[in-house]
């Protein structure tokens, strides 16, 4: 079924129907069809002519723990953000996933362990360690999608926090506490893709195919499906859409957006432990994509932005111990106070800016629900 | 399901339980008794935090991430109280107090303010867990605070049949356990605000429509689901110990539990806890390396056959 079928079928007129204070009729068409015809705007050159040039103004630190890491977390938010914005699934184990795919990338490729790691070639232990992810991710999905709405978060948290507890317990396979160290990016094409600059761009384009991706998912018949499935499964389902196979393949492909960002934050960090997919991680995924916004894909990245700096510049104001304060503030005052994170202040913002109604968006930007 | 299935899935499981436990007492019939014992005391320990978390999700359906956050500070609470007075039970109120009072704040403060919006509550929870976790360690610290128990349940009991002595504290546990879930049995169903709160389970918009305060009656509750928290931080800080981490622990053993026996339902909370009480304790008895694997094949197992836990119904 087509989206536009689907809208009739829906009786709705806007894809969007959270969007109900939107403009009259005639006007929105008009905004439609610029948007559908004309996607690129001034603001989309700029940004992404500031990515590429990033590396040449900025320092090696800079390029590589601000905009990388931004980067790498931002993508693996991203596959919560396309769960839980368009899937309405807020999952927490993505940073589980992330996780599965670093460790398979350690033991199936190389590491600083002996015994754990089968030192396989680097192309085909991080094909393994994508493809492990996303059935993990599949399965993940398969037991969450049976209970809806704030079941799925604990269940999410749940198998999250065991696989912690395994990889923390099991020394044959996962190596316990030490985990997996020095597993880094190979020596490709001349280049040593662990250096700040290849690295950042490596990231780059792993981060835009990830965003230009979800954009062009959401859009799809599937991506339309399953908004609808968002916002009403019974009538999804009435409609003879079968809701719970949309719903598991939501989470296969975020999981595969997931491993994706996983490997290249093992590579950043150069290690995979324990600790990188403990409850610590996997709530601070939640906190990216909540502080950005869920309700676009390039709220995730903002959010790992704002988390970023923070976490890296927390030092310089208050004690180093004590960032995770700062970032639990903040993000209780971005939930407390914002319907939908960063951006959803910015489009409040501009919309109360530009039109005489933006007050009433801006009204409908504080304290409603953000994601279902 | 008819009656030939469920004949069918009580022999699926009845059989491997009966013939392992057969086993285990032929193979070693003390270390098998002991950890019957010990995962019987733990499931004491999980029911009574996760029964408060129960009470909680079931008439507000708020999951409060926070829970784990309340133990611990239930249980620094309880511990320094029992240091200045030397008095458990003094500590078992101090705990509970404590736990009440920062779970009554939550709800009037914020919680009040988002009805109906669970998905913005838990996120809500989860914020005030980080904050409260690290506000605990930047005042208490990193060490592990070990509470004594108290004199008169302290030392072994002896002379007991096959397994000869056991920890007196720990076998309390049991006991406490068990007053404790009757406790909060007879407080909802026999009383007028347990019918409240029960009434108010089923159908919140009628239960304010009869003429009842619900504000007063959610604050109560969350008082007594975040009491129930720190409580069982008290107990815990005797047997297991407080420090930083144990939240996210009891926290997982709560939302395990929950999801086993059906959220909202404080019998399933009982029957959920013994199972992963006991599921945890054989696992790191029999195989260590594996033991939260069995505690997962079992969350899979409920929830591939009954995603809303043993007596869950549908929200």
């Amino acid at each position: 079924m087509s989206a536009a079928n689907w809208r009739r079928a829906m009786n709705v007129q806007n894809p969007r129907p959270a969007a109900r204070n939107s403009p009259a009729p005639a006007r929105e068409a008009r905004v439609r069809r610029f948007t559908f015809e004309n996607p690129v705007r001034a603001r989309h050159v700029i940004v992404l002519a500031f990515l590429l040039a990033y590396p040449w103004f900025a320092t090696p630190f800079f390029t590589y723990q601000i905009g990388a890491q931004t980067l790498a977390l931002g993508l693996i938010a991203l596959s919560l953000t396309f769960l839980g914005g368009y899937g309405g699934m807020i999952s927490l184990a993505q940073m589980t996933v992330a996780g599965i795919a670093g460790y398979m990338v350690a033991i199936f490729g190389a590491a600083a362990t002996d015994g754990v790691t089968l030192g396989w070639p680097w192309w085909l232990a991080v094909l393994l360690g994508i493809v492990i992810a996303t059935l993990a991710a599949t399965f993940i999905g398969w037991l969450s999608v049976r209970t809806e709405g704030i079941y799925t978060i604990m269940i999410t948290l749940a198998i999250g926090v065991a696989f912690y507890y395994l990889v923390l317990q099991n020394y044959t396979v996962f190596n316990g506490f030490q985990g997996e160290q020095k597993v880094f990016p190979p020596t490709f094409a001349g280049l040593y893709w662990r250096d700040a600059t290849p690295f950042y761009y490596l990231t780059l384009f792993w981060a835009l195919a990830g965003y230009l991706f979800v954009v062009y998912l959401v859009r799809t018949p599937f991506g339309i499906a399953l908004q609808g499935i968002r916002d009403n499964p019974r009538r999804m389902h009435a409609l003879g859409f079968n809701v719970t196979a949309h719903r598991v393949a939501a989470y296969a492909v975020a999981g595969t957006i997931a491993a994706v960002g996983g490997v290249l934050f093992t590579w950043y960090n150069g290690l995979v432990t324990p600790g990188s997919v403990g409850t610590h991680w996997l709530i601070n995924i939640l906190i990216i994509a909540v502080l950005g916004g869920m309700r676009h894909p390039v709220g995730p990245f903002l959010g790992a932005i704002v988390f970023v700096l923070l976490q890296t510049f927390a030092i310089d104001v208050i004690d180093r111990e004590r960032f995770n304060l700062v970032i639990g503030l903040v993000f209780l005052v971005i939930v407390l106070f914002s319907r939908d994170g960063l951006l959803g202040w910015w489009t409040a913002l501009s919309a109360r800016l530009s039109t005489q109604r933006g007050a009433a968006t801006w009204k409908a930007a504080r304290g409603r629900l953000y994601a279902r | 399901m008819t009656r030939a299935w469920k004949v069918f899935w009580t022999l699926v499981i009845a059989v491997p339980v009966v013939v392992l436990t057969a086993w285990g007492l032929q193979d070693n019939a003390r270390l098998f008794v002991v950890t019957f014992l010990n995962g019987l005391t733990l499931a004491s320990l999980y029911f009574i935090v996760a029964s408060g978390f129960t009470l909680v999700f079931g008439l507000m359906r708020n999951v409060n991430l926070a829970h784990g956050s309340l133990y611990l500070l239930g249980g620094y609470l309880g511990f320094f109280t029992a240091q200045f007075s030397g008095s458990w039970l003094l500590a078992l109120a101090a705990g509970f107090a404590a736990a009440a009072l920062v779970g009554l704040a939550m709800q009037v403060s914020i919680f009040r303010f988002m009805p109906g919006q669970d998905l913005r509550q838990t996120m809500v929870t989860i914020g005030l867990s980080i904050v409260i976790a690290d506000i605990l360690m930047w005042a208490i610290g990193a060490q592990v605070h070990q509470m004594s128990p108290p004199p008169w349940l302290d030392g072994p009991i002896r002379n007991l049949p096959v397994i000869r002595a056991y920890s007196t504290y720990r076998f309390s546990l049991l006991p406490i356990g068990i007053v404790i879930g009757v406790a909060l049995w007879l407080f909802l169903n026999r009383t007028r605000v347990g019918m409240m709160i029960r009434a108010g389970v089923d159908d919140r918009a009628m239960l304010a429509a009869a003429g009842v305060n619900v504000n007063l009656v959610f604050a109560t509750t969350f008082a007594i689901g975040a009491g129930l928290a720190g409580l069982g931080g008290v107990i815990g800080a005797v047997e297991l110990s407080m420090v930083p981490g144990e939240d996210t622990r009891l926290l997982l053993a709560s939302l395990i539990v929950v999801i086993v026996g059906g959220m909202g339902s404080v019998v399933g909370a009982a029957i959920g806890a013994a199972i992963f009480g006991l599921a945890e304790t054989y696992g790191l008895a029999y195989a260590p390396t594996y033991s939260v694997v069995f505690t997962f094949v079992i969350l899979v197992l409920v929830l591939a056959f009954r995603p809303r836990g043993i007596l869950g119904r549908p929200a």
